[in-house]
């Protein structure tokens, strides 16, 4: 098979089995797991051996033209270059080990098969967004993987908090999508096509007359989609949603597509200097505000929620100073390494019942009863704070290195400010990232207290996937830096002397200064006792998570937060504590902006219809209305009266007619 | 014999059992008024279809095979109505067409149809709310 029809099969492939999945889930249950498997797992080997035999040469374009549809054409059309081939390898990875994970975290879920379904689909709708040339049939991806985003975050829809999430989800990412879409117009109109190779070929020629405008049109959606501020706040309420769809969604690949999308529009931001500036800032007050937040959750998975913003923040920085290689490099080794914390985090919410740093900081030996996920998610976070030689390190210090390198002013067209701007924030997320990492871990898996409670061992299936990727997270690094700009536009992602000593060294603070603090602060947590734990321990892992989401609000007081004295970033954050908890009270501010607008107007309008529409209608029907009652007043019940009212009726009618015939 | 005696006659007969059924309160006497109407439309039947029939060159005598039906019809309809009638006396001790008013406007009725208007009440209730 030529390569185009491989890689035509690689979204194919998981659409057709979530076709399946969602027809045979009721009818034949038995075939639910290999449809959710299988085509996920052939599309990850046809994905690679797209990725093999495109080897980083000369980008794969096909198009076929389905039919004219009017003045600018829509392509179904494949561009793939380096970065689509590896970006799909990496989506394949994870979703084949998130398929494989779920069969064990909803094996008693009755609603599996068509969580399964939609994992697939949205495993299609995501490798299509990589492999599509075309930016309509890329936007049909885009919004499919936002649907499907919708109905898995509010897969346990019986608690609120899902429910909730969902909808929040859906909103925010299309108010950004709403602005992405008049820019792809834009862009289309200025270019003349939706072909990617003939906007950027458009784009070297300055044929574009408004690359401010569209760029920033596109940062909208963008912002909604990779969860940058000011469109961030709907990734750590997703968590309400089950892990497995956290670490393929909303850690790995879904919020990685606005940063792919702009990688692969680069020229066109780059067209623009103040779309740059702009989104440097963006990265900046991403990272350092979801740094800060990161620090105060006390949901292990709002935690990582927090992370996953930050460090999508540095692959937006990487972008700002126009570095892509930098940018993909960082999403794939965050993808590799997200992923295995959330589904680590997954285990370790089923082990311990709860979700709450604080109930497990006080549950002695949780470790031991979860060794798999104690060993790979500290790989993990090592590779989350960048220390050598773990993947995370490699990558970040490209991106750091790719904003000093346009700080110092070694490259033409890019503002020196975005440099500046993206390596000091970068430097302070550094510390953050390593400060939020080491609180997790010493918390998570350093508590005194009473014994964990014992759920037997996890199942093999959740087990063994988190080896399978603490592989690319412990080892990828260092041989990719070197075999990447192969794949990609050239640029040299080797770690620089100053940058790496710089942000080691930071990283290295952050941990020391939070082990000491937490040192200091454990005394204390024993004698504040906290707690609660799932009240089905024996349950499957969905049922645990579910039990322990719906009772950390009534429990602790907030879906993120717990009234811990011990716990060592409340020391470490001091008076911002507070704020950092609820993520800078930009929910309520956007409640006071937003919603209590709306909810106004809707209540305006429901008083207009009910007193004043209604007023007209009730007016109308009235004259009926009475007439009616008089009419009804006649019905005496006694036959005899009908009759004799018949009688003169008829009476009446026969004279009448024998006048008109008479002609009297 | 002259068409105007069945004629007349007829026409006593008719308004006799209009009477009745107008002014008579005994459902049984009723149901023998209507006879006596139906009895005087037979008897116009059976006069005009002579009449005409004497005129016509040849005839099918469909007024008097008119008439067969309706004295077998008539004979169904007493029967059915005789044993409403007793039905109603064996189930409200009475058959005084004065006191079966049930159909009246604002009349009582009862029963389960008194639950109805509460349930769509709180329909709306949970409608509006």
């Amino acid at each position: 098979m030529t390569t185009t029809t491989l890689a035509a099969l690689v979204p194919l492939l998981p659409f057709l089995g979530a076709a399946a999945g969602l027809l045979l889930g009721r009818t034949a249950p038995g075939f639910v797991r290999p449809l959710a498997v299988l085509p996920t797992l052939a599309s990850l080997v046809l994905a690679a051996v797209v990725a093999v035999r495109q080897g980083g040469d000369q980008a794969i374009d096909a198009a076929t033209e389905l039919t004219p549809t009017g003045s600018v054409p829509i392509e179904l059309a494949l561009h793939i270059d380096g970065f689509a081939a590896l970006v799909a390898v990496l989506v394949g990875v994870v979703a084949t080990c998130v398929q494989i994970y779920s069969m064990g975290y909803l094996r008693e879920d009755p609603r599996y098969p068509s969580y399964a379904a939609l994992v697939s689909l949205f495993t299609s709708a995501m490798l299509l967004v990589v492999y599509s040339g075309d930016l309509m049939v890329l936007l049909v991806g885009w919004e499919i993987m936002g649907i499907c985003s919708y109905f898995l975050v509010g897969h346990y829809w019986e608690t609120p908090e899902a429910r909730a999430a969902s909808i929040k989800a859906f909103l925010v990412t299309k108010l950004g999508d709403v602005p992405f879409l008049i820019g792809l117009f834009a862009l289309a109109t200025d270019a003349g096509s939706f072909r990617i190779t003939k906007i950027l070929g458009t784009v070297a020629n300055g044929g574009l007359d408004h690359p401010t405008l569209i760029a920033l049109l596109l940062l909208a959606g963008v912002a909604g989609k990779s969860a940058q501020f000011p469109l961030h706040t709907w990734l750590p309420d997703a968590m309400a949603g089950p892990t497995p769809v956290s670490a393929l969604i909303h850690a790995a690949t879904m919020v990685a597509a606005g940063v792919y999308f702009v990688a692969r529009l680069l020229p066109v931001f780059e067209a623009s200097q103040a779309a740059m500036i702009v989104l440097a800032v963006m990265a900046a007050v991403t990272m350092i505000g979801s740094g800060l937040a990161a620090l105060a959750q006390d949901d292990i998975k709002r935690v990582l929620a927090y992370s996953t913003i930050g460090q999508l923040g540095y692959m937006t920085g990487a972008l700002a100073v126009a570095d892509r290689g930098a940018a993909v490099f960082h999403l794939l080794s965050h993808g590799a390494f997200k992923a295995l914390l959330f589904l680590a985090a997954g285990v370790i919410i089923h082990a311990s019942g709860t979700n709450s740093l604080a109930a497990m900081s006080r549950m002695g030996h949780l470790r031991d009863r979860v060794p798999d996920a104690f060993w790979t998610m500290t790989v993990a976070l090592l590779a989350l704070a960048a220390i050598p030689p773990f993947s995370g390190f490699f990558s970040k210090e490209s991106v750091l290195g790719a904003a000093e390198h346009v700080a110092t002013g070694h490259a033409e067209n890019i503002p020196g400010a975005a440099g500046w701007t993206v390596l000091i924030a970068g430097l302070v997320t550094a510390l953050l990232t390593a400060a939020y990492a080491m609180r997790l871990w010493l918390l998570a898996f350093r508590g005194r207290g009473a014994e964990a409670p014992d759920h037997g061992r996890q199942p093999l299936t959740m087990t063994v996937v988190l080896w399978v990727l603490a592989v690319p997270s412990l080892a990828v690094g260092a041989f990719a830096y070197r075999a990447l700009p192969d794949w990609f536009d050239g640029r040299d992602l080797a770690p620089t002397l100053t940058t790496s000593v710089l942000g080691t060294g930071v990283a290295l603070v952050g941990g020391i200064v939070t082990y000491a603090t937490w040192r200091h602060t454990t005394a204390v947590a024993a004698r504040v006792p906290l707690g609660a734990v799932a009240a089905h321990p024996e349950g499957d892992a969905a049922q645990v998570e579910a039990e322990a989401i719906a009772s950390h609000a009534p429990v602790y007081g907030g879906v993120a937060y717990a009234p811990d004295p011990a716990d060592p970033g409340r020391l470490l954050l001091g008076p911002l504590h507070r704020h950092a908890a609820v993520g800078f009270h930009l929910d309520a501010v956007y409640r006071t902006l937003f919603v209590r607008p709306v909810q106004a107007g809707a209540s305006l309008v429901r008083f207009l219809d009910r007193e004043v529409v209604d007023t007209y209608v009730r007016g109308a029907g009235a004259l009926p209305r009475w007439l009616g009652i008089a009419v009804r007043r006649a019905q005496t019940g006694n036959v005899q009266t009908y009759v004799s009212a018949l009688l003169a009726g008829t009476v009446v009618l026969a004279v009448a007619a024998v006048l008109v015939a008479t002609g009297a | 014999m002259h068409l105007a005696y069945p004629a007349v006659l007829s026409a006593l007969l008719f308004c006799t059992g209009l009477y009745g059924v107008l002014a008579r309160r005994n459902a049984i006497l009723v149901l023998m008024s209507v006879e006596l109407m139906l009895n005087a439309v037979n008897l116009n039947l059976v006069a005009f279809d002579v009449w005409l029939s004497r005129a016509a060159e040849e005839t099918l005598h469909s007024g008097q095979a008119l008439t067969l039906f309706t004295i077998t019809i008539a004979a169904a309809e007493i029967g059915i109505g005789l044993a409403i009638v007793l039905a109603v006396h064996r189930n409200r001790g009475t058959s005084d067409i004065d006191k079966l008013r049930d159909t009246a406007e604002g009349h009582e009725t009862d029963g389960p149809d008194h639950d109805a208007p509460t349930a769509g009440q709180a329909e709306k209730a949970e409608a509006t709310a």
